[in-house]
């Protein structure tokens, strides 16, 4: 591995050695008889699919959950008695987790003291905190200082943030859970950077992520979960992504990128005609057509506005200009509500805050849409309810107990399913999908792929917004680049590749590729 | 956290689960119920065998009645995650409306009507500040609690209106005889049918799933096509109409309306019934069987303390005390929930 002559000669001894760790909850084995050792200076990346039993491990190692009877915690081989996030804290033990746990409306050394103030006569004294947590903030090398308000830094700051905190309380294991989620790539490097720096410095990082080529990028050992059990370590040496993939899954997953869909070509004729959209401020005028069959991929990085286009085009946002024609007819839509009248279906990047209904069973999310259509005098048809949730359970192979269940204790990649569910029983001709397989496992991504696959195969407009450069090529028949608000090109067939892409939406040099 | 641990179970049919999920719904739904029971048991047995008989039980269900008809539409509001501070205020101007009313020789058949309309039109009025203009629901109803009330005394003077012939007073006073000693009286009647029909609202039709929708994540139900803006003044509306319901009731009872007095306190009433049944106070979560459970529990603390010779002061220390102890005990009822 290329990294392998910067990372430092570790202890070799483990700072971290849980072993025989098992949690059982009412019904559910969620870990059987799993290991797990992390050292200082490296970085261990835990891999699984959803529902593998990642959360639950760092759960147990936060002193969030108490792990069954049998299994024992070491650190620095020494037993440890957790199951208090205190303790957990004492032990020297942080999670970084995708929902930052901030105060937003306090300042970064309040945020980083918290709990833990210092006092002067009883009274808060915030110069001594600020200075406390000046050096920290200089070594992680914060472009803000300790004043500044937590909510007013960038989701990737606040992220430091996080990391200062967790320095500050001397942690010496650092779990990081999917921490690029909503970084863009520039952010993403610098979060790479701090973490090698992090690693020199002799901390043990625990790395949770989905994405293969960051792994790949910063691990030094891979470990696996599967189906709440332990299926092995890498070491270095012998770590590759096919690997990894055949041990998380238990399968092989060839062709998993690849578009099935030679005999489905999109036709000639135009679904969508967007002209000249705009929101006056985050996208500016945008032209594009979708024709029938056709999977249109929306590339850039984080904030390009991509998902502002989505939502103009949705009626979720007011847009101050342009058309959008449906089939050649105008529409005029206002709200999502209309557009979901007249045939465009929207998935948001974001299930559980804009999408689905955690509270409400599976049968209640995925029937959403269409309870109008199916009533009798605004008096529920649950039968036919029944009906159609079974019915999209087994075409899209939701993985549940039953269709009575909650949606919120299902595994991300089930949720997703349910919230595309809910699209597709409205019957749609245009449905756009804005980073589909965000938080989503392998096996469940694959899945989804194969949905998008069938959907145009059906002749609907398709267009697919993504950060996954390999999703993003895998996918699409076409691709419409976005920087700041504007399309900066188009590519086609071969021309759809990694390099391109990144030229055009980083800005550099597009003509010459765009042509 | 640490809850006794069961052993994994074999992975059962969905079936299976499926009714196992129905009875833990039944089992969330009884909520308070058991508490209920066993306050009433006590009641009767320290209270000399006098609570649970058919004479007293008739008055509990009387007593209970107007609040639970509130609080039926306070529930349709709290399930959106809104508020209505004003059905006290309303109730009393609605009474002070259908009093005047049908003290009107020729149109003096149009009280009850007026009733539940002026009920309606602050519900509405309610709705259009909130759906509309999207003030939040706490503000809005705190301002209308303190109008609507000023509107109720500038009804009538500021004086009690009294109709010792009022056309309607048969719902406060009779009921359907049932035994020669248990009468089940009308309003008892009224109330279980609001809480009937909000069954089936919340239960059967697609409202229902919108407002339920609405509570659990207002953003994703906008993004679903749902008309939240209608669907909150229909709570509203709701919530008014019913408090409209309530002063027929009451003046039904009374005879007699007064702007300053009646009503007042009831909108907290009706909050403490919606939330001892066990509705979330954010919204989304939450039955109308848990709401009438909690209604009958207010009143039977009412009339239970008075039975057994506990002092007003006291009855206010005790039911308060009541209200929280019971939703601390929910809280500890329910399991664990896993995210």
């Amino acid at each position: 591995m290329p990294h392998s002559e910067d990372s430092q000669v570790h202890d070799p001894r483990p700072i971290l050695e849980m072993s025989g760790i098992s949690k059982t909850f009412p019904g559910v084995k969620a870990l059987r008889d799993v290991s797990l050792q992390a050292y200082g200076g490296e970085i261990l990346a835990l891999m699984g699919e959803n529902g593998a039993g990642k959360s639950t491990l760092m759960k147990i190692l936060s002193g969030a959950y108490t792990a069954d009877p049998g299994g024992e915690i070491r650190i620095h081989g020494e037993l440890a008695r957790m199951g208090s996030p205190s303790a957990a804290r004492e032990a020297g033990i942080a999670i970084i987790y995708q929902e930052l746990a901030l105060a937003p409306n306090l300042t970064v050394s309040e945020n980083i003291h918290l709990g833990a103030e210092i006092r002067r006569a009883g009274m808060i004294n915030r110069a001594a905190m600020d200075d406390a947590c000046r050096p920290l903030l200089q070594r992680l090398g914060t472009p803000f200082g300790p004043e500044a308000i937590v909510g007013s830094l960038s989701v990737a700051e606040q992220q430091l943030v996080e990391i200062a905190r967790a320095l500050h309380r001397k942690a010496r294991i650092l779990v990081l859970d999917e921490p690029t989620t909503a970084l863009s790539n520039r952010e993403t490097e610098q979060l790479f950077k701090l973490i090698r720096q992090l690693r020199a410095e002799g901390i043990a990082l625990i790395y949770i992520s989905h994405r293969m080529a960051e792994v790949d990028e910063l691990a030094d050992r891979v470990s696996v979960l599967r189906d709440g059990a332990y299926v092995g370590t890498l070491e270095k040496g012998e770590l590759s992504s096919a690997q990894i993939v055949r041990m998380m899954v238990g399968r092989d997953l060839s062709g998993f990128y690849v578009k099935d869909r030679s005999h489905a070509q999109p036709e000639e004729e135009a679904v969508l005609e967007v002209d000249g959209l705009t929101d006056g401020a985050r996208v500016q005028p945008v032209s594009f057509a979708l024709r029938r069959g056709e999977v249109l991929g929306i590339a850039g990085l984080v904030g390009a506005g991509r998902t502002e286009l989505a939502r103009l085009i949705y009626g979720a946002d007011v847009r101050t200009g342009g058309a959008i024609r449906l089939d050649g007819k105008a529409l005029d839509i206002r709200t999502p509500r209309d557009a979901l009248a007249a045939g465009i279906a929207y998935l948001t990047e974001d299930r559980k805050a804009l999408g689905l209904f955690l509270d409400m069973s599976c049968a209640g999310n995925l029937n959403l849409g269409v309870l109008g259509k199916d009533a009798r005098g605004g008096v529920l048809d649950r039968a036919k309810g029944r009906q159609r949730a079974t019915g999209a359970f087994s075409t899209l192979r939701v993985r549940a107990a039953s269709t009575l269940v909650n949606v919120g204790g299902l595994s991300g990649g089930n949720q997703q399913k349910v919230l595309l569910g809910r699209l597709l029983e409205t019957g749609p001709r245009v449905i756009i999908l804005d980073e589909p397989t965000r938080g989503v496992d392998i096996g469940a991504k694959s899945e989804i792929y194969r949905i998008i696959g069938e959907l145009a195969a059906k002749g609907l407009g398709i267009i697919v917004i993504s950060s996954e450069m390999p999703e993003i090529i895998g996918v699409s028949d076409r691709v419409l680049v976005m920087r700041e608000g504007v399309v900066t090109g188009e590519l086609n067939g071969s021309e759809i590749t990694q390099e391109a892409i990144m030229a055009l939406a980083a800005g550099i040099g597009p003509s010459s590729i765009a042509a | 956290m640490s809850s006794t641990l069961t052993p994994a179970a074999l992975p059962t049919p969905s079936q299976q689960i499926g009714a196992r999920e129905r009875t833990r719904s039944i089992l969330q739904a009884a909520g308070m119920l058991p508490v209920l029971i066993l306050i009433a048991l006590g009641f009767h047995f320290f209270g000399g065998h006098r609570f649970l008989t058919g004479q007293n039980l008739s008055i509990v269900a009387q007593q209970a009645s107007i609040n639970t008809v509130l609080a039926s539409g306070m529930t349709f509001v709290i399930l959106t995650g809104g508020i209505d501070l004003s059905v006290g205020s309303t109730l009393a101007f609605a009474a002070m409306c259908g009093l005047s009313v049908s003290l009107l020789p020729s149109v003096g058949w149009l009280a009850v009507p007026a009733c539940l309309g002026a009920g309606l039109l602050i519900g509405l009025f309610n709705g259009v500040l909130i759906a509309g203009i999207k003030i939040p629901p706490f503000i809005v109803t705190l301002g209308t609690l303190t109008a609507v009330r000023g509107l109720a005394r500038l009804m009538g003077g500021d004086r009690t209106i009294f109709n010792p012939d009022l056309s309607f007073a048969w719902i406060g006073n009779d009921g359907i005889a049932v035994t020669s000693t248990l009468t089940i009286p009308w309003l008892a009647v009224i109330a279980l049918a609001v809480v009937a029909a909000s069954w089936f609202i919340l239960r059967r039709t697609v409202l229902g799933v919108h407002i339920y929708a609405i509570g659990g994540n207002p953003a994703a139900a906008r993004l679903a096509g749902i008309r939240v803006g209608a669907v909150l003044l229909f709570v509203y509306a709701a919530s008014g109409f019913l408090a409209g319901l309530g002063s027929v009731m009451s003046s039904a009872r009374l005879y007699a309306a007064n702007g300053l007095q009646l009503g007042q306190s009831y909108e907290l009433d009706a909050i403490a019934a919606v939330i001892l049944g066990g509705t979330s106070f954010v919204g989304g979560v939450g039955s109308i069987w848990g709401t009438l459970v909690g209604a009958l529990m207010i009143a039977v603390l009412t009339n239970g303390l008075i039975l057994i010779g506990v002092s007003d002061i006291w009855q206010f220390i005790v039911k308060g005390l009541v209200i929280i102890i019971a939703v601390a005990l929910d809280r500890f009822r329910q399991p664990a929930t896993r995210t």
